[in-house]
């Protein structure tokens, strides 16, 4: 059997081993190191989940605590990059994207574009995303969308330990800005990752399942919700192909045509809010290159428009679950055998 | 005296939670011997057929078409001798109200997979089986010990089988020194010097075939018998564009055309086959290791080394091949010794361990009561 790990425990294995690789690399953020304003050797808490734990002693120096001040850091971290190393950045929560969308939108985003390719800005930008942690609607948002919109950033999400691994080794090893979305939901999730180090080409998704009947088209957590829909489907004789998109910018546009060639049938399930989203843009993209594929409506499993709720009850009726998407499955599923 | 058997879903590969039934290919009241292939069971990362493994009647078939059942499921009753339907029943329900779907709990049931550390290298195995003269089997060019997934279990019923990961393969160690036939035989033998074997009958494909013939060359008391299959080291010829194509694969699309080549049904290939396939090759270091394993033994699409005349002797051996072997011509069986059993099977391919698994268990296993411990 292969070793089993936790996502978060890969996490911390691809900035290990790619620190070893490449003395450019180092980490900084807030908690990151010591946290709780301890000085680092006796109380590492390694950022405010434990993800960079153990890192700090490993590498002197490379792992350095910000103040609290996204705009700041992030910004030093920029031009860090844009000087010849590679900073791990991490802004602990997607939310407070707020305070330096500047840092990241105008100045990393920008700078291959308007200096003609001269500079490139090799930063990793790592953040927690996604609801699920009763954390209320300023520290569970999945702003997926955001990056996605804006040319010149690579955004990864990785949904399975393995793909956290190999995604966030490429993100370390990748010459653009890259917004690594970690789903905090994740953190604990067992799997299998070989010791060794390996990098995933971003662009590429995965497929997860193969079926006949309907594409799930997801990313992130939602894999693993569309994979149990596609369990309890297959009992009831419905065949669902899972893809896992991995990285949503760049887009693995020809694996989501394929798939929909063959099914004719398009579930997207995103954890975003509905609108302007990943799930809108996929829809958009059966709409104008797989109409004929398809042979029925594309349907949309989301978030529904509003913040993620506080209340425990509410909030697990905000995010999408395997009811929901085998709901919008035998909605569409219907008369396939006459297909 | 009779006994009532539980057919039940069988686990293919460490990751197969449960499968779905896709035909049954006997049907109740018919006369089943072990051995025989019962129904076709389709897991999201292979089809293939469930034998039995007794013989009897088949007097229950429990699971549905289409039906996706668990790991350990109950799939059908067979009856040794009579029994009543009562008698059939009542073991129905016993199965039933004990059995429990194991999900990841199944997943790590079962032989586990060692991994050990062999002259400064990590290398992994599986055994399973006690007794008897022990099995080695020996998987090719860029596959693992996966590649026995449903000969071992089979091959193990009467006797010890030790499936291993070569040197820069699988989940052993990436880094090879030399890396030609004799640094894989050194591994396969510091293998058997571990577990205590002094002799046993090897089993290889493709290139693990031409290592089994390099060690019975270089360490004759250890090899009681060979069994190739797809070997290479039989002739010059071996499809270079296909190992071309392998190894220089970086996508799922590169790399389905020559992994088409490996298999008589390319509806076998699909994607999650190949994802597996591209895991193992994005490992540091594998790459390297292919292309100088590559390099060194099948350099401008021609086998560096033919080792014919390892079969001369008294040594028994047994030569499998698919006959629409795309990898390695089937003529490489011609001409051999009159002492060596040579079967050609029809509209076989280059994986046909896998694609055939029931006829070469069953050729194997006539074969080695002519081996000697």
């Amino acid at each position: 059997m292969a070793r089993k790990i936790s996502y978060q425990q890969a996490i911390n294995e691809a900035l290990e081993q790619e620190m070893r690789r490449d003395p450019t690399v180092f980490l900084m953020g807030e908690d990151n190191a010591g946290g709780a304003g301890a000085p680092g050797e006796q109380d590492a808490w390694g950022g405010v989940l434990g993800v960079t734990k153990g890192l700090y002693h490993k590498f002197p120096g490379r792992v350095l605590d910000t103040p609290l001040s996204e705009i700041g850091y992030v910004g030093a971290a920029v031009g860090a990059a844009a000087r010849g190393t590679r900073p791990v950045c991490e802004l602990m929560f997607v939310d407070f994207a707020g305070c330096c969308l500047d840092q990241i939108l105008n100045q990393a985003a920008k700078f291959r574009y308007m200096f003609g390719g001269k500079a490139v800005t090799p930063l990793v930008l790592r953040t927690m995303v996604g609801a699920g942690l009763r954390a209320a609607a300023q520290h569970s948002q999945m702003l997926t969308a955001w990056w996605t919109h804006i040319p010149g950033l690579k955004v990864v999400c990785p949904a399975t330990p393995y793909d956290a691994k190999g995604l966030l080794i490429q993100a370390i090893r990748d010459n653009d800005p890259v917004i690594f979305c970690e789903h905090k939901l994740l953190y604990g999730m067992q799997g299998e990752v070989p010791e060794e180090s390996y990098a995933i080409p971003f662009g590429e998704a995965s497929f997860l399942r193969e079926g006949n009947d309907v594409s799930l088209i997801t990313y992130g957590r939602m894999v693993h919700l569309a994979m149990e829909a596609a369990a309890n489907l297959a009992r009831q004789g419905v065949s669902c192909e899972v893809l896992d998109l991995r990285t949503t910018s760049p887009l693995d546009r020809d694996s989501i045509l394929e798939s929909v060639e063959k099914t004719g049938r398009a579930v997207v399930i995103d954890e975003a809010n509905p609108r302007c989203s990943v799930a809108t843009d996929i829809a958009a993209l059966l709409a104008e290159q797989a109409f004929d594929d398809l042979r029925a409506p594309v349907q949309l499993v989301t978030a529904p428009h509003t913040p993620v709720p506080f209340s425990d009850a509410l909030e697990d009726l905000y995010i999408p679950d395997a009811a929901k998407i085998e709901r919008a499955v035998l909605k569409i599923a219907q008369g396939r055998q006459a297909a | 005296m009779s006994q009532i058997h539980t057919l039940t879903m069988p686990k293919w590969g460490l990751s197969m939670s449960e499968g779905r039934v896709n035909a049954w290919l006997k049907a109740e009241g018919d006369t089943i011997a072990k051995g025989d292939e019962v129904l076709d069971v389709e897991t999201d990362k292979i089809s293939s057929s469930v034998e039995a493994p007794f013989s009897g009647t088949l007097r229950r078939c429990l699971a549905r078409e289409d039906e996706t059942l668990a790991v350990g499921a109950l799939l059908a009753i067979v009856v040794e001798g009579d029994a009543s339907d009562a008698e059939i029943d009542a073991v129905i329900a016993c199965f039933q109200e004990n059995f429990v779907p194991g999900g990841e709990d199944a997943a790590d049931a079962g032989p586990q997979a060692q991994r050990i550390e062999l002259d400064g290298r990590p290398l992994r195995y599986l055994e399973r089986g006690t007794g008897g003269l022990p099995l080695v089997l020996i998987h090719g060019f860029s596959g693992d010990l996966d590649n026995w997934l449903f000969n071992h279990e089979a091959l193990a019923a009467e006797r010890r089988v030790i499936a291993l990961d070569l040197p820069g393969h699988g989940q052993s160690g990436k880094t090879l020194a030399t890396g030609d036939l004799a640094e894989l035989g050194a591994a396969v033998l510091a293998l058997l010097d571990h577990l205590d074997i002094p002799r046993a009958v090897l089993v290889g494909h493709s290139m693990g075939g031409a290592v089994a013939l390099q060690l019975a060359q270089t360490a004759p008391q250890r090899v009681a018998g060979l069994v190739l299959i797809g070997s290479a080291g039989l002739g010059a010829e071996i499809n270079g564009d296909y190992l071309e194509g392998f190894v220089a694969a970086t996508s799922r699309n590169q790399l389905k055309g020559p992994v088409s080549l490996l298999f008589s049904d390319p509806g076998l290939v699909t994607r999650p086959l190949l994802e597996d396939l591209l895991k193992y090759k994005r490992l540091e270091g594998v790459d390297g290791a292919l292309r100088q394993l590559a390099g060194n033994l099948f350099p401008n699409g021609r086998q560096a080394q033919v080792l014919r005349e390892v079969l001369g002797g008294d040594l028994p051996a047994l030569v499998i091949w698919g006959k629409a072997d795309a990898i390695i011509p089937v003529q490489h069986a011609a001409g051999l010794p009159a002492a060596v059993q040579v079967e050609r099977l029809d509209g076989q391919g280059h994986m046909v361990q896998m694609e055939a698994a029931d006829r070469v268990n069953t050729l194997i296993h006539a074969f080695l009561s002519r081996c000697n411990a």
